[in-house]
């Protein structure tokens, strides 16, 4: 599905990413971990194609197929999807008629025709109750005014509709209370399949006792230093980050 | 000759056409002698620092247009909003054509100012409200009361409200090489009455037009006035705009300009508080391309207590526009518990592209909210990024943010019809589709 080779990225000629590698397989779940600096959000924005950070070294492979020289957007229609840390508010455009854009701009680039307006209703109601989503919610300017917790569920709906491939979780949970957590990881456990893969970055452990990880990876300094099974978040959880930044250092 | 000399020179012409023992005729005869006093207003003046009529001067305007020309409506009906019913106020060069136009005197009077200057029915009406509000001393207002002769008049009685809303339509056909206009509006909207209205300026040639407009507002007590000022004009076409308003108590009377089109654009709006518990409003998108210049300057002259004023213009300044919102808020000593807020928000999409931004507050009273806000950026980055991220191309992405930020003006809006017709334009000149009406 994804494979990352010795990835170095850059923004503003400061070297952020220094070799990274990574390889996740359809239908697995990695959690890529950290101390703060590390690395964690710009390796999500730089898979995503965000065009402020500078790729000087490596390169990122969707099924394949390198993602280079493709826009954010096209990037988006190829199956890739960013829930992002802090979404951004978009007043006077509605949720609702949000989704419809993404969709069918997704829809024309793949040569498809625009989805019926039945078929999409069909689709917000479902999608919305599985993150229990209140109807007048959808009527409202996008993220304009939602709660922290709001905000992150909205993109996880959003990542429900749209249905991607690859899906990166960047410090969904941050902001979370116990309840929301639930609901987001409940979301997201139903969305997964043999055929999509998700990449959950997170600073904590407690997201992955819900949505519970095939693989972990540490991040430290710009590279993945160490890599385990679910095991290694607990260790993590337990000892913090120090012994790895002293591990890394020897 | 220049175009002073020209107009002075005209004005004797002028007179031969209208009725000199009409009392108006003195105010007429008042107005071009301050005109022929200051003449046009330069950059030297702090008011019209940022923006130079002096092209304009050099211009060889015919002041008066030869011969009428016959539309037909299939070729204008885009310029009206002909998704609903209206009472059209039509003007072709200058002179009103009744052909297009669709008039009434049921109850309310909307008609032209040239029946409300000759007929005698109308005399009380011009006595007290014609020119009592437009200033007797700025050089373009006393150089418009000077000719004015025509234009739209709309008297709307204690209690009533026309059936429908009123567009007023000033269209410039280009059989003149360079035509000046000098439409007058008169709108007076008696106590607790209420009226909406909607004013576009259209040349359908590449012909140069330059349009002098004074409109005067008055809004009894508790009446209710919508004004909706639609610029998307040619781009050999220029206008400056002078609206004077007064209110009096309860009164709420708000005015949108969308700026989207024109050679050059002066927007004078100028709003006086003269009760209490009044509210003006006062709002403005502005999206320029190209060399387009618009300049906003607006005045709210708050003379009495408890009233409020909300001003919100939002401007989008593409290729080498430049753009001026002049913001001019006065609190008179007596006006305590003031309410005012102005807010003027610009994005700047190319690096030729220039705003001066000022709001100007002169407080008097000590007792008063009085908040002002500008910015001037560029579009968000992130934002941007993130609707790119859900598939949507860059530049329907960047639609959509412009949209956004401008959505709180499109907000107040009460005309659906008039909303969804400038989310069209926008999207128009953004030349994208979103797929949706915002």
């Amino acid at each position: 599905m994804l494979e990352i080779k010795n990835l170095h990225a850059s923004v503003e000629d400061k070297e952020i990413l220094k070799g990274i590698d990574l390889k996740v397989n359809a239908g697995e779940v990695h959690a890529i971990m950290g101390p703060n600096g590390s690395g964690k959000s710009t390796l999500a924005s730089v898979i995503a194609g965000k065009e402020e950070f500078e790729v000087s070294e490596g390169s990122i492979l969707l099924e394949g197929e390198d993602l280079e020289d493709l826009a954010p957007e096209e990037r988006a229609h190829k199956g890739i999807f960013l829930s992002f840390q802090y979404p951004v508010e978009i007043p006077g455009v509605t949720v609702t008629n949000f989704m419809k854009t993404a969709i069918n701009e997704s829809r024309k680039a793949r040569g498809l025709e625009e989805m019926p307006a039945n078929e999409m209703l069909k689709k917000i109601r479902e999608k919305s109750e599985l993150l229990e989503i209140d109807r007048k919610f959808l009527s409202r300017s996008l993220n304009e005014g939602f709660s922290g917790g709001e905000k992150k569920r909205n993109e996880i709906f959003q990542m429900a509709m749209m249905e991607p491939k690859l899906a990166i979780l960047d410090e969904t949970d941050s902001g979370l209370d116990i309840d929301a957590l639930r609901i987001v990881a409940n979301g997201v456990n139903k969305l997964r399949n043999k055929d999509n893969a998700v990449v959950v970055i997170t600073h904590y452990q407690r997201l992955l006792e819900y949505i519970v990880p095939d693989y972990v990876h540490v991040l430290y300094n710009g590279k993945i230093v160490k890599s385990g099974t679910k095991e290694l978040a607990l260790e993590l959880e337990e000892k913090g980050y120090d012994w790895i930044k002293q591990e890394a250092t020897v | 000759m220049d175009l002073k000399e020209k107009l002075i020179s005209s004005f004797l012409a002028f007179e031969d056409t209208v009725d000199l023992d009409n009392p108006v005729h003195e105010v007429r005869s008042a107005a071009i002698k301050n005109f022929e006093e200051k003449g046009f207003p330069s950059k030297k003046e702090e008011a019209w620092k940022y923006t130079s009529l002096n092209s304009l001067q050099k211009i060889d305007f015919s002041i008066f247009p030869k011969q009428e020309t016959a539309l037909e409506y299939k070729d204008i009906k885009k310029y009206f909003l002909h998704e609903i019913d209206t009472y059209k106020i039509v003007f072709v060069d200058g002179v009103y054509s009744s052909y297009l136009s669709e008039t009434t005197h049921d109850g309310v009077d909307v008609c032209l100012m040239s029946s409300a200057f000759s007929k005698p029915m109308f005399q009380p009406v011009i006595d007290v409200y014609f020119n009592k509000v437009a200033s007797k001393d700025e050089s373009l207002t006393t150089l418009n009361t000077a000719f004015s002769r025509e234009g739209a008049y709309i008297y709307i009685p204690k209690n009533k409200m026309p059936k429908k809303p009123i567009q007023i339509l000033h269209l410039a056909t280009g059989n003149e090489a360079a035509l000046m206009l000098q439409p007058r509006n008169l709108i007076v909207a008696e106590d607790n009455a209420e009226v909406q209205i909607i004013e576009r300026h259209q040349s359908l040639t590449e012909n140069e037009v330059f349009t002098n407009s004074v409109t005067e507002i008055f809004a009894g007590k508790d009446a209710i006035v919508d004004y909706y000022k639609v610029q998307n004009d040619a781009l050999t076409a220029s206008l400056v705009d002078n609206t004077y308003i007064s209110q009096k108590d309860h009164s709420v009377v708000r005015v949108h300009t969308f700026s989207f089109g024109g050679k050059l654009i002066r927007n004078n709006l100028n709003f006086y508080q003269n009760g209490e518990r009044i509210d003006s409003t006062l709002k403005g998108v502005t999206i320029l391309g190209d060399k387009q210049h618009v300049d906003h300057h607006t005045l709210v002259n708050h003379a009495q207590p408890n009233c409020e004023s909300h001003q919100d213009y939002k401007g989008i300044f593409g290729d080498s526009s430049t753009g001026v919102f002049n913001g001019k808020i006065i609190v008179d000593k007596i006006a305590q518990k003031t309410d005012a807020f102005q807010q003027n928000n610009n994005i700047l999409l190319s690096d030729k592209a220039t705003i001066n931004s000022k709001p100007q507050l002169e407080i008097f009273a000590d007792d008063v909210k009085c908040s002002h806000g500008c910015t001037i950026g560029q579009l968000d980055d992130e934002a941007l990024f993130y609707l790119r991220s859900r598939g949507i191309p860059k530049k329907e992405a960047t639609a959509l943010l412009m949209y956004a930020f401008a959505n709180n003006v499109l907000q107040s809006v009460r005309i659906p019809e008039l909303k969804a017709r400038i989310n069209k334009i926008i999207a128009n000149k953004l030349g994208v589709r979103v797929g949706f009406d915002l």
